[in-house]
């Protein structure tokens, strides 16, 4: 297991507690912090069960000078600190440190301010992503990042992850759609990234922030940007006979210069799974099944369906079906958002990876991952945001046999490792965290990681804010034993440590 | 230490030995925006050997060249396949380079309808205060593997490090559309210009000035047509209006002609700003260019007011500095980043800040 806070002996334990325990009680009423083991055990993982580690407490602050407080008194006591939202993230970002405290920002869930005329939304961080949608929808503006969990996913744990969802290629990520994040650094200092305006003086450190998976400073206000809502969005479902055709047309709709609101890919067998689920009418057929997304006025939405059909039937769609409504536009959809769920009915539990690749390169990837299939005994089915190459194989595994966990690690580090030899990135939306830390030994050199961990120094010297996530030690990656592989050369011949 | 070609090792080379001297480099490409940020001080260090397009993928959006890439090269490039650089970066003349575009972090008239170029960086090679070659993000669309360095340079006025080689995400560009122009007052203008935003309305770029409202629309023909526009205005001709835009993108509309001019960047919704002396309004009211006679520290004062900051764009007298002052916990962290690239400070040296 890759539990980076094991191994704290049990009275040294209970003595901290009762230090931390006793310091935070200045400072927060006693409502606000929890550390028996039967309050604490709701805060064990994240959306990433596989790994689990009991916090030594819990705080819920419930103001922003709390917030502040609370990290000033973390820091005076060396005492880790691992902020948390809805707990839905998928790689381990927000897993407990066994002697640190869990920062729930859960209860920060104000709407600050609507803007219908700059198109802003000023939210606290513990808003739900689709609660800022459904705030701005009277002025009919929404906010664009929609992944699968925006139900319950907060804009705080967005921002920690940048996270993405089946829009991206069109309206981008959450870095895109955020102007100003504000908080606390690591001992408690309030500062803030990026403004309300177009850019903000010095370095822009936004980006820096956004995706930082909690490890350079703690966002607890934000800015996002608001759009306004399309008249119309329609869908187009076509089959393919091979994914490679599949590929291949998605490739043809870019270069006739179409940016599709939404193109979204599903393998044969996640098509089964989910037609079993939600009832769409896919077509269980096709080797592959294409949503192909236009979104604007009613105009342009019609003339751009017909342009896409074309290419799509040029490059070799058996069938094709266009949403008439609303209704059936959302059904088109409810399967490929349901895709997790649905995998959570064909076997006790599923890895979900998340790399990205060179679209061109699909074909020969999923080829990759069907070898594997039969290497590492384990089934996998595909779902890809095809626009922009963010593939998320899902691993189908039984968690209560310890040897089938073993080979789904091993088999979901092969993919990264493939997706790294084909140009790709180990993370496309979900983070690192703990889950990829040995892959990140893999894409990144160790001058690469050293110097992000230098980033990471300068925003934290102490190294309090979510320790041992995201960036892996050099040490760890020698003992990991793989070797950085940039472009198919074997760099560092001068590094004695491989 | 991985260091590919000759090029890049002389650079990697130069770099270690004004490392362990602790003398200052002026990293410069083609030299257009050496106007821009505080005077640069140092020894030249060109990087108009690392040149050429290492690849090119116009069906995955993604092109990828060396930094001492002509911008013009680039675009001429993506233009040959119907596709842009869509933030239109300003180019200030004919041998600016992709590394200093990047650098400089200049976005133009399109920028409220698309975006900064930051958004559009995907990954950077750099090589940082060692000399070591680092490359940071990559040649895909979302990426969130570790810190995102290659972000944080654009904009960065070269402090951080050299930029070897830049992977954009380019888009189709869109031809056609229509330039109009109306007479009418600032505030009757930013109303307008926010209701059609608001409304989706397909405007791609807009620009106050003197009284006369000029607006870019493109995209959606059936909605650029539709579009209800106030009374009395006039269309300009497909030439005339790429030639104006380029001008107002490139600093030769009239406006921009003398010094010093100051860049107000400010909430779009920020009222009209009274200083003595006139403006040029882009981005919806977001970039206000102010050329007149109120003092740095009055311009600062009006745009922090509103949320916003001002920088001494193009003047002789940068005593006031060119960028406004950042918060003490902004500025520490600046230090320990700048720090962290550049240890010894042989990297534009003061160009974004003295302390820097």
């Amino acid at each position: 297991m890759l539990d980076p806070t094991q191994g704290a002996d049990l009275a040294a334990r209970a003595d901290r507690q009762a230090e931390v325990v006793s310091a935070l009680s200045k400072i927060l009423p006693s409502h606000c912090i929890t550390y028996r083991s039967e309050d604490t055990r709701a805060y064990e993982c994240d959306g990433l069960t596989a790994y689990r580690q009991q916090p030594l407490v819990v705080v819920l602050p419930e103001t922003s000078a709390q917030v502040g407080a609370v990290l000033k008194v973390c820091h005076s006591l060396n005492v880790p600190v691992v902020a948390r939202g809805a707990g839905t993230g998928l790689s381990g970002g927000a897993l407990p440190h066994a002697l640190g405290v869990t920062l729930s920002m859960a209860k920060f869930n104000r709407i600050l301010e609507i803007d219908p005329i700059a198109r802003t939304a000023t939210v606290q961080c513990g808003v739900r992503n689709i609660a800022i949608s459904e705030a701005a929808a009277p002025f009919g503006l929404y906010y664009a990042p929609d992944p699968s969990s925006q139900i319950a996913c907060t804009i705080g744990g967005n921002v920690a992850e940048n996270s993405g969802g089946v829009h991206c290629l069109k309206y981008g990520l959450t870095l895109h759609n955020v102007l100003r994040a504000s908080g606390f650094t690591a001992d408690g200092e309030p500062i803030e990234f990026g403004s309300a305006g177009p850019d903000a003086a010095g370095l822009d450190l936004l980006p820096l922030i956004v995706g930082s998976e909690g490890m350079l400073a703690v966002t607890f206000e934000v800015t996002v940007r608001l759009l306004p809502r399309p008249e119309l969005a329609r869908c187009i479902m076509a089959s393919f006979a091979t994914v490679e055709a599949a590929g291949e047309a998605v490739a043809a709709v870019i270069a006739v210069g179409i940016i599709p609101a939404g193109l979204e890919l599903m393998d044969k067998r996640m098509t089964a799974a989910v037609e079993d689920f939600v009832h769409a009418g896919y077509d269980l057929d096709a080797a592959a099944i294409l949503l192909c997304e236009s979104d604007g006025t009613a105009d342009a939405v019609e003339a751009e369906i017909a342009r896409t059909i074309g290419v799509l039937e040029a490059n070799g769609a058996t069938r094709i079906e266009i949403s008439r409504d609303e209704a059936q536009r959302l059904r088109f959809w409810s399967g490929r958002k349901n895709a997790f769920p649905a995998s959570g009915r064909l076997s006790p539990d599923y890895m979900c990876m998340d790399s990205t690749i060179p679209r061109k390169r699909l074909a020969e990837m999923l080829r990759a991952i069907e070898g594997m299939e039969e290497k590492y005994g384990l089934q996998c089915v595909n779902v890809f945001h095809a626009g922009d190459g963010n593939l998320h194989p899902l691993i189908l595994f039984d968690a209560n046999d310890p040897d089938q966990l073993h080979r789904c690690e091993l088999f979901g580090a092969a993919i990264l490792e493939a997706s790294i030899a084909v140009g790709g990135t180990v993370t496309g939306e979900h983070g690192v965290g703990v889950e990829k830390l040995n892959s990140m030994c893999v894409q990144f050199s160790p001058g690469e990681l050293k110097q992000m961990l230098a980033v990471k120094h300068a925003f934290d010297p102490a190294g309090l804010l979510n320790p041992g996530k995201v960036i892996p030690t050099l040490a760890r990656c020698a003992e990991y034993g793989r070797m950085h592989v940039h472009h198919g050369a074997l760099p560092f011949p001068d590094l004695s440590r491989f | 230490m991985n260091v590919g070609d000759a090029g890049l090792r002389r650079v990697s080379e130069r770099i270690r030995e004004a490392s362990a001297a602790r003398t200052a480099l002026e990293v410069r490409g083609g030299g257009t925006k050496r106007f821009y940020g505080n005077p640069p001080r140092g020894e030249p260090l060109d990087t108009r050997d690392l040149t050429g397009i290492t690849s090119y993928e116009p069906t995955e959006l993604v092109i990828t060249a060396r930094a001492g890439t002509p911008l013009s090269e680039l675009e001429e490039v993506l233009a040959a396949r119907g596709q842009c650089l869509p933030f239109e970066p300003p180019r200030f003349g004919d041998s600016g380079t992709v590394g200093g575009m990047v650098a400089a972090g200049l976005s133009g008239p399109a920028r409220a309808a698309v975006g900064p170029l930051r958004d559009f960086v995907l990954g950077v090679s750099m090589l940082n205060g060692s000399g070591d070659l680092l490359t940071f993000g990559g040649q895909v669309m979302k990426n969130v593997a570790g810190y995102d360095v290659s972000r944080v340079l654009a904009g960065s006025l070269g402090i951080l490090g050299v930029i070897s080689d830049v992977s954009l995400k380019v888009m189709p560009a869109q031809l056609g559309g229509r330039t109009l122009c109306f007479e009418c007052d600032e505030t009757t203008a930013m109303r307008l210009l926010q209701r059609w935003a608001a409304s989706g309305a397909p405007v791609t770029a807009s620009c106050w000035y003197a009284g006369r409202l000029t607006v870019r629309l493109a995209g959606d023909e059936p909605a650029v047509s539709r579009l209800q526009t106030p009374a009395g205005g006039h269309e300009l001709p497909a030439d005339e209006a790429l030639r104006w835009w380029a001008d107002l993108r490139d600093h030769r509309h009239e406006f921009f002609s003398g010094e010093p001019l100051w860049r107000l960047a400010v909430p779009e919704t920020s009222p009209p700003l009274a200083l003595a002396g006139v403006q040029l309004i882009e981005w919806n009211g977001a970039q206000r260019w102010y050329r007149g006679s109120a003092s740095a520290a009055a311009l600062r004062q009006a745009a922090h007011s509103v949320g916003g900051h001002a920088t001494l764009f193009r003047g002789v007298d940068k005593s006031a500095g060119a960028f406004a002052p950042l918060s003490r916990a902004s500025l520490e962290l600046h230090r320990r980043l700048k720090q962290c690239f550049d240890p010894n400070c042989v990297f534009n040296p003061g160009r974004l800040y003295a302390e820097l």
